[in-house]
């Protein structure tokens, strides 16, 4: 597909990169309004009001717009906070439902029109979530099983032989320490940079295709086309990545709730 | 045509995740058409399952653009 639209063009087709993740400040120079920056306070401002306004006028019969806000709520605790952590799970609800909807609307914002991008795109933010899930669990387990409990259990696994602690103990402090923090923000990352990058290849390959000859004009509905289909499919990505989330912090603050690992 | 080959290589590395994924759901559809009321109870372990694998294959995309 390149090299047909270079030789019909003269100049290529430049593929999107990760340069296109790189937002110029939209406010002068002021570094700290960048599109992603804005887009997470607007996420903060939508939520609450949402909810704020969904649970105001809250009656026995609930209209719709009570109706909404309650699924989302209910959904959260009993599918995720209620079915993972079990009878303690009330403390959490919280923490895990203020996660679940501040993913969903930043993902969101990835396909919602004139907005279009995904803030989860920059690492940071799936970064700053990742860390505090990871203070929470940690808190949470030596909290219950106190410091030395927790730790001991954590190293060395109960219920393993003892020549076994060689190879299991450097494999539970990495796990604990590094993968986990690590793969739950890596993932909510790369799934809204890949996912943002392919709608781009094809929405931006369309618009170049509609610039070249009349053959090349012809392809470009299929691109816008095969567009829309992934918007689609984007959507479930963002909902399922928001739930994912979410289900991974309520097992690992399960993980470290129970008794043995 | 142009590129790195760091693509070819994300590509090879997305043939297991791939494999791994169509047989986490494969054997979650087992489950629940063989019990349905085991729904439930399986759907968080086969998305977790999931995540898990397909972590990997998001992983050879972070590096194919990092390296």
């Amino acid at each position: 597909m390149r090299v047909l639209v270079r030789s019909a063009e003269g100049e290529g087709f430049v593929p999107p990169s990760t340069k296109d993740f790189q937002l110029p400040p939209i406010f002068g120079d002021n570094v700290y309004t960048t599109k992603p920056i804005l887009l997470v306070f607007l996420s903060v401002i939508l939520i609450s009001t949402f909810f704020i306004l969904s649970a105001r006028k809250a009656a026995v019969v609930p209209s719709k717009f009570q109706f909404a806000g309650e699924s989302v709520y209910s959904f959260v605790r009993e599918n995720l906070a209620k079915e993972v952590i079990g009878h303690e799970f009330m403390r959490f609800v919280p923490y895990l439902f203020t996660l679940f909807t501040f993913i969903l609307v930043n993902n969101l914002f990835g396909i919602i029109p004139l907005i279009q991008f995904p803030t989860m795109s920059h690492v940071s933010f799936p970064y700053v979530l990742a860390f505090s899930t990871y203070l929470v669990f940690h808190y949470v387990g030596i909290r219950k099983q106190g410091a030395f409990k927790y730790f001991k259990e954590i190293l060395f696994m109960p219920g393993v032989p003892k020549a076994a602690y060689i190879l299991i103990t450097p494999l539970e402090i990495l796990t604990f320490f590094v993968v986990r923090p690590l793969t739950l923000s890596l993932r909510l990352f790369a799934n809204m940079f890949a996912g943002h990058l392919l709608l781009l290849v094809f929405i931006l390959g369309g618009e170049h295709l509609l610039q070249g000859v009349i053959g090349l004009k012809l392809i470009s509905p299929f691109a816008f086309g095969i567009g829309i289909v992934l918007t689609f499919f984007e959507f479930m990505v963002q909902c399922l990545q928001a739930y994912i989330f979410t289900l991974l912090a309520a097992l690992y603050i399960a993980g470290a709730l129970a008794d043995e690992h | 045509m142009e590129g790195t080959l760091n693509l070819v290589g994300f590509g090879l590395a997305a043939i297991g995740p791939g494999i791994a994924t169509g047989l986490i759901f494969a054997a979650y559809i087992n489950g629940v058409a063989r019990q349905p009321e085991a729904r439930s109870v399986l759907q968080p372990i086969a998305f977790l399952g999931f995540a898990l694998a397909e972590a990997l294959a998001l992983f050879g995309l972070v590096l194919a653009f990092v390296l």
